[in-house]
């Protein structure tokens, strides 16, 4: 019987490495995996590039800025143009400490998923004419400019669901999808923190979010309160 | 600065161009108080890029961190909304299935360039999902601050600031006046009540045309 079940978060990261890339699901608190964040940060794990929607906004990412984790982020919300509170990544990213490539939150998440979908990158006009646009291919198609954008994947992808079964099969809540599913097809090895465990057979097909087929490990963790003030 | 509409009256003279049926993201910020001024009688979609069609008023209840809006805060549902992933929820965006967008500015200009994401002052800003709704959206509404606390003008010949995205806003709705960005530039259209075009031009850098429609909003 297939079983991806893992024990404890620890354990289900037992083989994340020195310079990892790493993805991480959430939208500041939504579908965000904090078991698993908080495993990393105990693991110690050096020189991680992580790929999250956004660090210090009510997720647990900015730990991996205490003991200087990361070495860089690929975001599309990480540094605050107002407000007086500062996240320690923000104020590392401003000492010049940590690397931040910014991506605007479609392309973001349809890089991610061209790398799960094998496709070869794609075509958006978000950025064109902006700081975005630096560097990358224009390719006209009938007459209309677009940006080339190319895929992204990662060695692994941290994520959240709400409910899971030993086959890895994954059931999301509310707007805790969000980056989730994507990440799921486009990591190596996908990591899986859920809030309930069932077993094979017990969720309804019809309801399962992102197939077994994408999902490496699953942990069943109590959630950790999150919350985030703006 | 005396004369002008406080954030709540900006909010309210753009909640005046949402109509029956309309799907409508609200950026962070000043965007996100358009949803208390909506006639009860409409049936508005309101979507958040973070994956939510339909969502209602901020929630006073229990927190829930999984039922927030982009910005971050907790949300109710309106009857018949739904819930979709990031990758569904901008191709919803880009594939021009969001009629308006309303959305925070720092800059706009003459062209309908508009910039609100990055403070050249202030070293930083992010980028979130501003760039594909600007691009994707039928419809853009900047809310904003005519001028910034120290008098500098928002809509100008040019935007100084980064680009969010060039030549996209339709409309432009401030504590001052309402401004159509027109083929031929500015139309003003419309001013706050009391407010003397000729002021409304002179906290702009950019030319008005004043409309031969020209009037004092209703609100």
């Amino acid at each position: 019987m297939i079983d991806k079940v893992f024990p404890t978060p620890d354990e289900a990261l037992h083989d994340v490495f020195d310079g990892a890339t790493i993805m991480f699901g959430g939208f500041v608190t939504a579908g965000t995996p904090t078991n698993l964040i908080l495993a990393l940060q105990r693991r110690g794990t050096k020189g991680i590039t992580g790929i999250a929607n956004n660090i210090g906004l009510g997720d647990k990412l900015d730990v991996l800025c205490e003991q200087r984790q990361l070495a860089k982020m690929i975001a599309t919300f990480a540094i605050r143009a107002s407000g007086a509170r500062q996240s320690l990544f923000e104020e590392q990213y401003r000492r010049g400490e940590v690397e931040l490539e910014l991506v605007p939150q479609g392309t973001f998440v349809e890089r991610i998923r061209a790398a799960g979908a094998g496709i070869g990158g794609f075509l958006t006009r978000t950025g064109l004419g902006t700081l975005v646009q630096e560097g990358k291919q224009i390719v006209n198609v009938d007459g209309v400019d677009y940006l080339l954008e190319k895929p992204l994947r990662a060695d692994f992808a941290l994520i959240k669901a709400f409910k899971a079964d030993r086959l890895g099969n994954l059931v999301y809540r509310g707007a805790g999808r969000n980056f989730n599913p994507a990440m799921a097809t486009a990591a190596d090895v996908v990591i899986a923190e859920v809030e309930h465990l069932v077993e094979t057979g017990e969720l309804d097909p019809e309801t399962i979010g992102t197939p077994g087929v994408y999902v490496d490990r699953v942990v069943q963790c109590e959630p950790v309160p999150v919350r985030w003030y703006g | 600065m005396t004369a002008g509409l406080s954030r709540e009256l900006i909010a309210l003279r753009v909640a005046r161009e949402l109509r029956e049926g309309m799907v409508v993201n609200l950026g962070i910020g000043l965007p996100t108080l358009v949803s208390n001024f909506l006639p009860p009688d409409q049936q508005i979609l309101f979507q958040s890029e973070n994956g939510i069609l339909g969502y209602g008023r901020i929630s006073e209840e229990e927190f829930d961190p999984d039922l927030i809006n982009a910005g971050g805060q907790p949300v109710t549902l309106a009857p018949g909304a739904s819930f979709f992933d990031s990758a569904t929820s901008f191709a919803m965006i880009r594939g021009g299935h969001i009629d308006v967008a309303v959305l925070g500015g720092l800059e706009v200009s003459e062209k309908g360039d508009l910039a609100n994401w990055y403070l050249p002052e202030r070293g930083g800003g992010s980028i979130g999902g501003a760039m594909d709704l600007a691009f994707g959206a039928r419809r853009v509404i900047v809310a904003m601050t005519h001028t910034t606390a120290d008098g500098r003008p928002r809509v100008r010949t040019r935007c100084e600031y980064p680009l969010t995205a060039p030549g996209v806003v339709d409309l432009i709705v401030t504590d001052l006046a309402v401004i159509k960005v027109e083929p031929g530039g500015l139309l003003l259209t419309e001013v706050a009540p009391g407010v003397d075009p000729d002021f409304v031009q002179s906290r702009t850098e950019a030319r008005l045309r004043p409309s031969p429609d020209l009037r004092e909003m209703e609100l």
